[in-house]
């Protein structure tokens, strides 16, 4: 099959993280939220190893057996079991209302798309296209880091942030060296085995995960 | 050879404690484990002071020259004294009951890792594995903020993960952007990510792309130095951990988030050839400063206080740094070694006046000179040595910075001025009490670890009357390192 045809499949998984991210962007629960999650390293690492067999980067089927196990079965499984032990899974009031939260979402869609525009002509490889949406996915997890007041949720923003780095890694250069994808891979297994402990330390002390019983840390 | 020995022993004692860490002589072990460390890194540094520069396995995997070397040493020693002020600290704690044996075990496994994640961030050669490595040092010491399981700490642990995660995350986006610089230089693969190799053809690099770069890398890691406005997890964390965890979060962890930013800095200017990355340093060097004597005054915590203290001292370091040239560097380097030397100890001295009054308020420590004279001293001295009086050292390497800006940068002279006399009447106002003031508090019923809060201000002492040649030395070799 030709380059184009592949490229074109690239670039239609790269939309689709577009649209996760807008989805988890308008997710209320926990549980679809985490579904949510898992589908956005599903797309990623689909989107990484077709990169990965139409240009021969063979290291990159490394990193998409990576995002594989860790970020489409081992961390949502992790998460589900966490959601049903801690039993926390209502709904999720967000500190914005969501459609105001979508159309700053679109705003820093576009502004992504300023910021990668020079890169990205810049970059000798075939994807570099699709840098402005890593970006994008990377500013979008950040929203809705800042939008959400629970625990559980805004870790999982930090985890799509963490899927954006990876995907603006590969669309700009073929991905990081192997070295530094398996201990950022390292990094990101044992932060989320860290939060874990950390889950159930917060809910002892506060009996909840909301973190608007955070708030007492401050400059007076 | 050195530098396996350096990086595998925290990493064994690591291992060790936390399979082993319930034994009654725990604290021994992980003193002993940090003492192996200290030997280590002092071989390496002897080995360094004698052959100059060195590469170590495959295609240079570990990177060590003068300027790192230096952060080895003083990084090893800092952990070895905290470990011996841990022993008795931690101790006194458990048998206030605020811990149990299986949190000790988790401190001790945690205190390990951590450093060895220090040391691994400060050696490597590799841009992305000095990425990961400041991550790992941050995921160790989460739980060691929140040991107490307070409302309070639980707050701090969790600030400071998300805060420096995201900021952490943004100098991951810096170094792709490196690495896509890198690449079209160097070809794709491990090796472009090698700072001694990106250092060779750093004016190849493409301009644009590395001045975004150090923007991210900047933002990602300046979150972690604790430069305003990205210090809002640093005082949290001090406060609300213990205190041995203050000491080395402050005397180390900030040097070594620094650090990176150097490292980064180095190539850029390469590339750039103009001051950009020297004045985004001057200029959140300088807001931390302002920004954080502003706020020492309102403190009511005492390791708040210090915390803030700390945040002030980077920004001066930073700002040092940015200015660039041989006199700022050096000065920049000492400063870094003064501040945690005189910091560590001050917490140190702070852990146990806490400890005898029950309480971290300003308001319910008093009199320690009557109750604790020697801890009281310490205190004293602590205070006065960091707030930059004569002999002690942080006097000279200040005197240095500000002279230097009074040079090159003279605006900056009058906000310096203010913001280290705010801090001085601040901090002063606030130990003196502590120290002199009247009390009805009784004696601390432990001997206190004083060894090492005197021994780390001897140092500064001796720093402060007299720099022995061949560290003069090996600080100007490294400056010059910097672009000096």
């Amino acid at each position: 099959m030709s380059l184009t045809y592949y490229l074109q499949v690239v670039n239609l998984l790269a939309a689709l993280l577009l649209l996760i991210s807008f989805a988890m962007l308008s997710q209320r629960r926990i549980v679809g939220l985490i579904t949510l999650f898992a589908w956005q390293g599903a797309a990623l690492a689909a989107s990484t190893a077709i990169v990965a067999g139409s240009t021969g980067q063979h290291h990159l089927y490394w990193s998409a057996g990576i995002t594989l196990a860790l970020k489409v079965i081992a961390m949502p499984w992790f998460f589900y079991r966490l959601v049903r032990k801690l039993d926390v899974d209502r709904d999720v009031e967000p500190m914005i209302n969501i459609p105001t939260t979508m159309l700053i979402g679109i705003v820093l869609v576009i502004f992504a798309f300023n910021l990668a525009l020079p890169i990205s002509q810049m970059s000798g490889t075939v994807t570099r296209s699709t840098l402005g949406i890593a970006m994008a996915t990377v500013l979008l997890a950040f929203l809705m880091m800042i939008t959400r007041s629970k625990a559980i949720p805004q870790v999982i923003g930090f985890l799509a942030m963490e899927n954006g780095l990876f995907f603006a890694a590969t669309s700009a250069t073929y991905g990081m060296p192997l070295v530094v994808e398996m201990g950022v891979a390292l990094d990101v297994l044992v932060g989320v085995f860290v939060l874990g402990i950390f889950f159930f330390q917060i809910r002892e002390t506060f009996d909840s995960l909301d973190l608007k019983h955070m708030e007492k840390l401050k400059e007076r | 050879m050195e530098i396996y020995c350096l990086l595998g022993i925290p990493l064994t004692g690591g291992l060790f404690l936390a399979l082993w860490g319930n034994r009654r002589n725990a604290p021994e072990i992980n003193a002993l484990f940090s003492l192996l460390t200290l030997l280590a890194a002092g071989v390496l540094t002897a080995r360094i002071v004698a052959s100059g520069p060195m590469l170590v396995g495959g295609e240079g995997w570990f990177f060590i020259d003068s300027f790192n070397v230096f952060l080895v040493a003083l990084t090893a020693f800092v952990a070895f004294t905290t470990s011996l002020f841990s022993r008795p600290y931690m101790r006194i704690e458990q048998e206030h009951g605020r811990l149990s044996t299986q949190r000790l075990r988790l401190y001790h496994s945690s205190y390990q890792v951590f450093i060895a994640a220090m040391l691994l961030a400060l050696t490597t050669n590799n841009m992305g594995i000095l990425w990961v490595s400041m991550e790992a040092a941050t995921l160790a010491t989460v739980l060691l903020v929140s040991l107490y399981r307070t409302p309070a700490s639980l707050e701090a642990a969790w600030k400071y993960f998300i805060l420096c995660g995201v900021g952490i995350a943004q100098a991951l986006f810096g170094t792709i952007l490196l690495y896509f610089a890198a690449e079209r230089v160097l070809g794709a693969g491990g090796s472009a990510l090698l700072w001694t190799h990106l250092n060779g053809v750093k004016t190849h690099l493409e301009p644009t792309v590395l001045q975004l770069a150090f923007v991210f890398l900047l933002v990602g890691y300046g979150t972690k130095v604790g430069l305003a406005p990205l210090h809002n997890w640093l005082p949290d964390a001090h406060a609300e951990g213990p205190t041995p965890v203050s000491a080395v979060l402050s005397g180390l962890l900030l040097n070594v988030a620094l650090y990176a930013v150097m490292r980064s800095k180095v190539l850029v200017d390469g590339a750039l050839g103009n001051d950009l990355a020297g004045n985004l340093m001057m200029g959140f060097g300088l807001l931390s400063v302002v920004t954080a004597a502003f706020l020492i005054k309102r403190q009511t915590d005492v390791k708040r206080m210090f915390a803030y203290s700390s945040i002030e001292h980077m920004g001066l370091i930073t700002f040092a740094f940015g200015m660039g040239g041989p006199i700022a560097s050096f000065a920049g380097l000492l400063h870094m070694t003064m501040h945690s030397l005189t910091k560590s100890a001050i917490f140190f001295a702070v852990g146990h006046a806490t400890q005898s009054a029950g309480t971290q308020l300003m308001d319910g420590i008093r009199g320690l000179i009557r109750t604790n004279p020697t801890l009281g001293w310490g205190l004293m001295l602590g205070s006065i040595a960091i707030l930059g009086v004569p002999p002690f050292g942080v006097f000279a390497s200040e005197f240095l910075i500000i002279t230097t800006a009074m040079h090159e940068h003279a605006w900056a002279t009058p906000f310096l001025l203010i913001a280290l006399g705010v801090a001085f009447a601040a901090i002063f106002g606030r130990v003196q009490p502590m120290v002199f003031g009247e009390t009805e508090l009784p004696r601390l019923p432990h001997q206190p670890a004083l060894t090492p809060v005197f021994l780390h201000l001897g140092l500064v002492l001796m720093l402060g009357l007299f720099i022995p040649p061949y560290l003069a030395m090996w600080y100007r070799q490294a400056a010059a390192l910097l672009g000096g």
